[in-house]
């Protein structure tokens, strides 16, 4: 391997880890910022012009906070919770593609961390190891309401990762591919998106995808009023930040996710037709797609303050009984188009 | 059972139909509703920049009146300690002596003049007590202090700043 392509590589993931990182700083305070104009109130204002320092103090305050492990507590366990949880966060953002291709000279630079041609299997694995974190956090905390949370939240995403699996093998059967980049290339312009051809897919997959990050109406994981803290009860200090800071990533890469696989990533109306060269429509389309990542954010946040929270008997109805036969049915119904038309156009 | 009073209504729970089965019409009428929400002016009041004018009789810091030469009113009579129901007013009386026919109207004036912020009630009776027009409640509200001897007011924080003579300051030039 050439040292350029590794330096490339290098600089990309630290660009996109430090993206990643800003965004789901600043998220906290939009979540705020959201909280308060939906509830007639302003939100944190005082930190900075327009609260824009408020991640910071927030972070500062939870670094001198008092650190507490539980004396019953397995240790080990009770540290590696919130770790996973970050890490898994953080990984999940390597095969999406954020945008084409840079020519430099006579390099290609591709705006994607790894090309794997199984991306989304990719995916699936760092979201169903996400909950990891959250059930060593709950367990090894040795508290009866950490447990619960644990438990609901296994249960939670193994159940709501069927239907998000479902929701996306009928996006596969439309695609043809595995590959982040193959299926983002593929929705060029506006009506190619695949949201066009798989409304039903995406919105089962948009459910999932609350409930696979703990997000209102599907946080029942940690929430406050039947549970104290759900899983990270006896958490303070930075491993509670980090939590939550997982959280947002979370948030992030998941709606870096619904961009790419149905609101055609970085592809943009008449892209071809305004007469730029590659570089300039490569960097707007980054600009487009972090439009829509902020949007989905946006639509994370505002689902948040407007819905009550699930019970957990509705929960389990609407993963298993509602979302999963509906995914299959929509499955039927993509290869009944498909064959049709294959025969008849 | 029969009903007695003939008012009982029984309710039905109508069965719920697809669209209200399905939620999402409602989801996305609740969504409406957050975004008009999001849009609307807001009510805060961002203190201590931005700060709502107090109603014309409000009753809140109390202050000792300067007649039209910029003489203290008081007389220490003693009216206002008296009448007060919290017992939050102290004074301590002096005799005006010869020279001092600027600074106080009266013979007698008040030496030390004490008011505990903390006792007072705001029931504004030393007000009407007065009979020299000396005290009125026409201040903003008691602002916040670490200690408690600083809510202990003296004549330095409720005796007018002394008065200025416009009329004076214009022929002077």
């Amino acid at each position: 391997m050439e040292l350029a392509f590794v330096l490339e590589k290098f600089i990309l993931i630290v660009v996109v880890f430090v993206i990643t990182l800003l965004i789901a700083m600043y998220s906290t305070l939009a979540e705020r910022k959201v909280a308060g104009f939906m509830q007639d109130r302003f939100g944190p204002e005082r930190a900075g012009p327009f609260g824009i320092l408020q991640p910071l103090c927030d972070g500062a305050k939870f670094f001198f906070k008092e650190e507490i492990i539980p004396a019953g507590a397995h240790r080990p366990l009770f540290v590696l919770g919130p770790t996973l949880a970050i890490i898994t966060a953080c990984i999940g953002s390597a095969v999406i593609p954020w945008g084409q291709s840079l020519t430099m000279g006579d390099r290609i630079i591709e705006l994607q961390v790894a090309d794997v041609n199984v991306g989304i299997l990719y995916i699936f694995g760092v979201v169903a190891l996400g909950v990891y974190g959250i059930m060593l956090g709950g367990w090894a905390s040795n508290n009866k309401f950490s447990l619960m949370g644990a438990i609901r939240a296994a249960s939670q995403s193994i159940s709501y990762e069927l239907g998000m699996g479902l929701s996306i093998i009928a996006l596969l059967m439309v695609t043809q591919s595995l590959s982040l980049k193959d299926i983002v290339a593929q929705q060029e312009g506006f009506v190619n998106w695949n949201i066009w051809g798989q409304p039903i897919g995406f919105l089962i997959f948009l459910v999932c995808a609350f409930a696979e990050t703990n997000r209102v109406p599907f946080d029942l994981p940690e929430c406050e009023t039947e549970l104290v803290g759900g899983y990270h009860t006896e958490y303070s200090s930075m491993k509670l930040g980090l939590y939550m800071f997982s959280e947002y990533i979370n948030m992030f890469v998941s709606s870096a996710l619904m961009a790419a696989l149905y609101f055609g990533g970085y592809n943009f109306p008449f892209m071809y037709d305004l007469g730029l060269s590659q570089n300039w429509i490569t960097i707007i389309g980054v600009f487009v797609f972090f439009l829509k990542i902020i949007g989905f954010i946006f639509f994370f946040m505002w689902i948040r303050w407007t819905l009550p929270r699930f019970r957990y008997d509705q929960l389990m109805n609407l993963g298993w009984k509602m979302l999963i036969p509906l995914a299959l049915a929509n499955i039927a119904l993509t290869g009944v188009f498909i064959i049709l038309k294959d025969k008849f156009f | 059972m029969q009903s007695l009073s003939n008012r009982k209504k029984v309710l039905v729970q109508k069965p719920m139909n697809f669209w209200e089965r399905i939620y999402l019409p409602a989801i996305f009428k609740g969504l409406g509703i957050t975004l008009r929400h999001f849009f609307m002016r807001k009510n805060t009041v961002r203190y201590p920049e931005e700060k709502r004018p107090y109603a014309k009789n409000f009753r809140g810091l109390h202050s000792l009146k300067r007649d039209e030469h910029g003489r203290e009113r008081c007389t220490a009579c003693g009216l206002c300690a008296l009448s007060c129901p919290a017992e939050a007013i102290t004074m301590i009386s002096a005799e005006r002596q010869a020279g001092e026919e600027h600074l106080y109207r009266e013979e007698k004036y008040a030496a030390v003049y004490e008011i505990n912020m903390l006792r007072c009630i705001f029931c504004g009776l030393c007000e009407e007590a007065c009979p020299k027009e000396a005290i009125y409640l026409d201040g903003p509200h008691v602002p916040p202090e670490y200690l408690r001897k600083d809510f202990i007011y003296g004549k330095d924080k409720l005796v007018e700043k002394p008065f200025i003579n416009v009329a004076n300051l214009t022929s002077n030039n």
